[in-house]
């Protein structure tokens, strides 16, 4: 196995960074959403559901385009509102944490979404005539039941945010030390004439990583299981 | 507690159309299934909302569509006893005791929660999951839980049909406990005569959406005697039994019942059905029917092509049914002297 130097050492931590940061941030809007879909009746619901889920079904690197076209110095968001506040967004880890939110994003809300639904309307309408109101109903009876939803997006919005590509590397670039994740650099390894030896060492990075994600959600929900 | 309800509410096909004022601790709200009972208590609470109307509870609106009121469920102080307990599974019994609590105002808080406990005999339940409880065990919780939040008003949602027999009387002996020790007024909503004639005084009759008629749970078990094909249901509380001859005497009417359902215990409930008196103009002599009760007639009532006959025994009170024709037969007037054979085997144990 060859040794990694600093870029690629580099790459893997700004990989579990962009990942965390993204499940982090969406976890409350992802929340907020997978709640009004749940329990709330509004005009526009479908549009709004067609919405959340268009990045599933939309190639990564057109998601990049619209968000480089949004947040770019020309573009809507990036003019008015991100300039006057002087926050560059594109080509910086943080464009990839958003490019990595906005992919994820769906299936957080999916997997919260499905959780909710398995919580009894029944222990809703009992907290709220016992005196609780709508937002303490949420704390103390929505979200402890809705925890294993709640666990599986998250882990399923890390586990995106490490495989993402298309999107990452139209919004924040390929740039080693800054915006180079795991998967940019592979990519970068794979297309050199002898990068092969590294771009599997990263490969086999990538491999441990997901198990370990993988087997931590699995016990997190054996012990959400057994205190049910 | 004075309960005024105006309310109109839609779902497809089916109207919930009620106007009542209805007056009382222990009221019944009785009718079959899918005639608006259900719908009438969440609107009530505040779990749905109305197209129309008012609600008045001790003459403060909880909701008016024209003044544009709708004090939410929280503020309502209006609790629900469901068909099944809805006890939070993620907490302890205690901490399902407390919820509703916990919330309540101070100064509404009236209900000790210790005394509580000892009434509804959950002491010993209070560090345990509720995964870990039988069936009569959740729902005594769950009453308690209810009655802890200091409600004004309690609204009892069929909380015995999902309940076996002898748990229902088991059930039932708590929710009375509760509700009488805790003088908290009542909305019993059940489609059992039975259970309306334990549970409650005045009750309102509900089909199709509408409220039929108000009354009492005595009149209403009358007046659906000559339909009903167990007739009307005499319900004794017996006590205190000696054996005989196999059999439990029981003091009554100034003289004693014989029962072959055998049971000990000094507050006993037996069920009689009004069918299975046998009414007789002159002593028998000997007859098998191991009761046979000197009686009076204290009332005659018509109930469909059945006649009751309400009869006094000393300071009790028992009704039979007869055919019209038999009333003739007998020459049944109020006053008139019968005799009422009864077999040991037709009272059937409650509790």
């Amino acid at each position: 196995m060859p040794a990694f130097t600093s870029a690629e050492y580099m790459a893997i931590l700004l990989s579990l960074k962009v990942s965390i940061v993204a499940t982090l941030v969406s976890l409350p809007f992802g929340f907020g959403v997978a709640y009004l879909m749940t329990y709330r009746q509004f005009r526009g619901k479908v549009a709004l559901d067609v919405a959340i889920n268009l990045p599933l079904t939309l190639p990564p690197v057109v998601i990049g385009y619209i968000l480089l076209l949004l947040l770019g110095q020309k573009g809507f968001i990036g003019q008015h509102l991100l300039e006057p506040l002087g926050i560059k967004l594109i080509f910086t880890w943080k464009a990839a944490v958003i490019a990595t939110a906005v992919v994820g994003f769906p299936l957080m809300v999916r997997s919260i979404r499905l959780g909710m639904e398995s919580v009894d309307n029944r222990l809703i309408q009992a907290a709220r005539t016992l005196g609780a109101g709508r937002f303490d109903t949420i704390v103390t009876v929505i979200i402890p039941l809705s925890l294993r939803g709640i666990a599986a997006g998250s882990a399923l919005m890390f586990a995106r945010g490490l495989g993402e590509f298309g999107a990452t590397i139209v919004v924040a670039g390929n740039i080693p030390g800054v915006t180079q994740t795991i998967p940019l650099a592979i990519y970068e390894y794979a297309s050199s004439p002898d990068g092969d030896a590294m771009a599997l060492a990263l490969c086999l990075v990538s491999v441990v990583i997901s198990v370990v994600v993988l087997l931590l959600h699995e016990y997190l929900n054996r012990r959400m299981a057994g205190t049910d | 507690m004075e309960l005024h309800v105006c309310l109109q509410k839609k779902f497809g096909a089916f109207a919930l159309d009620v106007d009542f004022t209805v007056q009382g601790e222990r009221v019944g709200v009785f009718g079959p299934s899918g005639s608006g009972k259900s719908t009438l208590v969440s609107l009530l609470a505040g779990l749905q909302h109305a197209d129309a109307g008012i609600i008045r509870l001790d003459g403060e609106p909880l909701y008016d569509s024209q003044g544009a009121v709708d004090v939410p469920p929280e503020q309502r102080r209006i609790g629900i006893v469901f068909q099944l307990p809805y006890l939070f599974p993620h907490m302890s019994v205690r901490a399902n005791l407390l919820y509703g609590y916990k919330r309540s105002a101070p100064a509404n808080r009236r209900i000790d929660f210790d005394s509580l406990v000892e009434v509804l005999q959950i002491g010993h339940l209070l560090s345990r999951g509720v995964h870990n409880l039988s069936g009569g065990e959740k729902q005594r919780v769950a009453i308690g839980r209810t009655v802890l939040s200091n409600p004004r008003l309690l609204l009892m949602d069929e909380p015995l049909s999902a309940l076996d027999d002898s748990l229902k009387f088991q059930i039932i002996d708590y929710l009375k406990a509760a509700s009488e020790a805790f003088r908290i007024p009542y909305l019993f909503i059940s489609h059992s005569l039975l259970e309306m004639r334990i549970m409650a005084d005045r009750v309102l009759t509900v089909g199709a959406g509408r409220i039929e008629a108000q009354t009492t749970a005595e009149e209403l078990a009358r007046s659906r005697m000559g339909q009903s094909p167990v007739g009307y249901i005499n319900l004794l509380k017996l006590g205190n039994p000696r054996r005989f001859d196999g059999m439990s005497a029981y003091a009554w009417g100034g003289t004693e019942l014989l029962i072959s359902a055998a049971n000990d215990r000094p507050d006993a409930l037996f069920e009689l059905s009004s069918k299975d008196i046998i009414l007789i103009r002159q002593h028998p002599g000997a007859i098998s029917a191991r009761n046979l009760l000197d009686c009076s007639v204290a009332d005659i009532f018509r109930s469909g092509n059945k006649v009751g006959v309400e009869l006094a025994c000393g300071d009790d009170r028992l009704v039979a049914e007869v055919v019209q024709e038999a009333a003739r037969e007998l020459g049944i007037e109020k006053g008139s002297r019968l005799f009422a054979a009864i077999k040991a085997s037709a009272f059937r144990r409650l509790r």
